[in-house]
């Protein structure tokens, strides 16, 4: 369940360009991180590489550690299949496989990872619907495609996907950019729920909700367009939204750059 | 609504219009791209009726004067007193090489896809497709030929090994003593010959799926088979079938290989490694120079049902894509 993440001296390349540079930080089980800072700045590489998702880009390559309690995924006889079997991820834009039904979808993970009584199947599925807050708009249509809901919902389809696997951390890429207020109210409060199971980052680049959903912020930056990103400073979210160490981080919060 | 006020409202005076008119440059352009595209319209359908009546009127004198049932008729003597011809051999054939055809290729076609568009590495997935696009410049004249002067030698060996192994399904069992000259071996000729349209039509959908659909199944865990299965094959699925038919539509129609290979029989039989049997374009080609007038009406009667034989795979394989519509990737 819920592990602690380590990071240290952590790059990430695509081919030669050094997208984000010697980042170390470290992520607590059962709370909520987010990362901020202007686009282009790394944090979505950054966290790309928490999963091994950001070596399957072309040229994408990775230096340092990243340790989820005490094992290190980037050790030489880790299978970066497994390692995402372990690390759920969320993504900008709700994906869910649009061929597939409803209850498919929330079963593609557990279907991965070996065989299940079809009970049991549903069991999960069900339980993991009801962890995304989506079982009651669904439970008579799990048979219809999940491309025909709702962005909102099928962002949430998309939750119980990557929590059905019983993952020990939980990434999400600015999850709620593309949807609607509303929709973003019921993905913050979820976030909210799981943060009691799971370890969580999200990027995002709405501020206020760094704020709302956060224990902890890790705000990057980059010193010029074409320069790695780096990582100014990771606090407690009150401390950087009212009081924080460095400047930088003051000027981008209050909507001063540079 | 729009249309019917524009209509209902009386012209504005002529002679204003027409000044109108003469100032807009692009008015003219407009007008000629107008009757040139409604001309290639009109001539098209022109083309198609004029076929279908030139087909449909002398298969229709033909289809009278035969004294047996053209459907069900093995025999092909339109010439003989009474006349007597039939499709069901030329049919079977046309059905049975095609279906064979389809059983190798697609597969093939389909695995040669996947690994352009998925597995190679980049310097060599160009080459490669490449080289599949250029199997489809072969004449087809010339795969006739490689197939008699190579494929019925080469093919003894084979049709001996599943008469012995499968013989048992009675489709390949081997019933007669000869060359290869059979449906099967067309069917594996013709697999060849739709194979470089099946796999570029279906490395172009794989190419375009969706990154963040294959991210999807990546972020799950998914092994890069597993990606396919979730994401490239699903999207793919009716692309596939596109091409499948796009195939199939040639080695139904395939004329020339089909007549070079094959030693034609008017039997109608299910042992596919026996030498015989026909298809409609190979009867074509082979009788067309020999026949009376009524013979070749009785050609053409063939040829109709070919079209129309044609037409209803094209529809049955729109039917497939448009029921799965819903669970496409279009409106994800």
């Amino acid at each position: 369940m819920a592990k602690r993440i380590d990071v240290s001296g952590l790059s990430a390349y695509y081919g030669a360009h050094k997208a984000i540079d010697d980042i170390s930080m470290t992520v607590e089980p059962r709370s909520v991180t987010a990362f901020i800072g202007p686009s282009g700045c790394g944090k979505s590489t950054f966290l790309r590489t928490l999963n091994r998702m950001h070596e399957v880009t072309p040229g994408g390559r990775v230096e340092g550690k990243v340790l989820l309690d005490d094992e290190n995924l980037y050790g030489s006889a880790v299978d970066p299949v497994a390692v995402r079997r372990t690390v759920g991820m969320v993504f900008q834009r709700p994906n869910p496989f649009p061929t597939m039904s409803i209850f498919d979808n929330v079963a593609a993970g557990l279907r991965l990872n070996g065989k299940f009584k079809k009970n049991e199947l549903a069991d999960v599925v069900e339980k993991s619907l009801k962890g995304a807050n989506l079982w009651n708009e669904v439970k008579d249509r799990l048979n219809k495609p999940g491309s025909g809901l709702s962005g909102g919902q099928q962002q949430r389809l998309c939750i119980a996907r990557a929590i059905a696997v019983e993952p020990d951390v939980l990434l999400m890429d600015e999850p709620c950019s593309a949807l609607d207020p509303i929709s973003t109210l019921a993905i913050e409060d979820l976030i909210g729920e799981l943060k009691e199971r799971f370890t969580i980052v999200i990027v995002t680049h709405n501020m206020q909700q760094a704020a709302r959903v956060s224990d902890r912020t890790a705000f990057f930056n980059l010193s010029a367009v074409g320069q790695p990103g780096k990582l100014i400073e990771i606090d407690e979210t009150e401390r950087i939204f009212s009081n924080p160490s460095v400047q930088a981080t003051e000027d981008y919060i209050s909507g001063r750059f540079g | 609504m729009a249309s019917s006020i524009a209509t209902d409202t009386p012209p504005p005076p002529a002679p204003a219009s027409a000044q109108r008119r003469k100032q807009s440059t692009g008015r003219a352009g407009d007008k000629i791209f107008l009757g040139l595209s409604r001309g290639s319209g009109i001539f098209l359908l022109v083309v198609m009726a004029a076929i279908a009546v030139f087909l449909s009127v002398r298969a229709g004198i033909a289809i009278s004067k035969d004294q047996g049932n053209f459907l069900t008729t093995f025999d092909w003597d339109p010439a003989g007193t009474p006349p007597v011809f039939g499709i069901a051999v030329l049919l079977f054939g046309t059905v049975v090489s095609s279906i064979i055809a389809m059983a190798i290729a697609v597969p093939i076609a389909v695995g040669i896809a996947l690994f352009i568009s998925h597995y190679a590495p980049r310097k060599l997935a160009a080459p490669l497709a490449y080289v599949v696009d250029l199997l489809a410049a072969v004449p087809s004249i010339v795969y006739g030929v490689w197939g008699a002067l190579f494929l019925v030698p080469y093919l003894g060996g084979l049709n001996d090994w599943l008469d012995q192994y499968m013989g048992w399904t009675y489709v390949f069992e081997k019933t007669e003593v000869g060359v290869a000259r059979s449906m099967f071996t067309v069917g594996i000729l013709l697999a060849i010959m739709i194979l470089p349209i099946v796999t570029s039509v279906s490395r172009e959908v794989f190419l375009q799926v969706p990154r963040m659909n294959e991210e999807a199944a990546l972020a799950l865990g998914a092994t890069r088979w597993e990606v396919i299965r979730l994401s490239v094959l699903p999207f793919g699925r009716s692309g596939v079938i596109s091409a499948s038919m796009l195939g199939l539509g040639r080695a139904l129609g395939e004329t020339m290989a089909v007549a070079t290979v094959l030693s034609p029989s008017y039997v109608l039989s299910l042992h596919v490694l026996d030498p015989g049997g026909g298809t409609f374009a190979q009867n074509i080609a082979a009788k067309f120079d020999e026949s009376n007038q009524l013979g070749r009406d009785a050609l053409i009667a063939s040829g109709l049902v070919l079209f129309v034989l044609t037409l209803l795979v094209n529809g049955a394989a729109r039917m497939i894509i448009a029921r799965r519509k819903e669970y496409s990737g279009a409106n994800a």
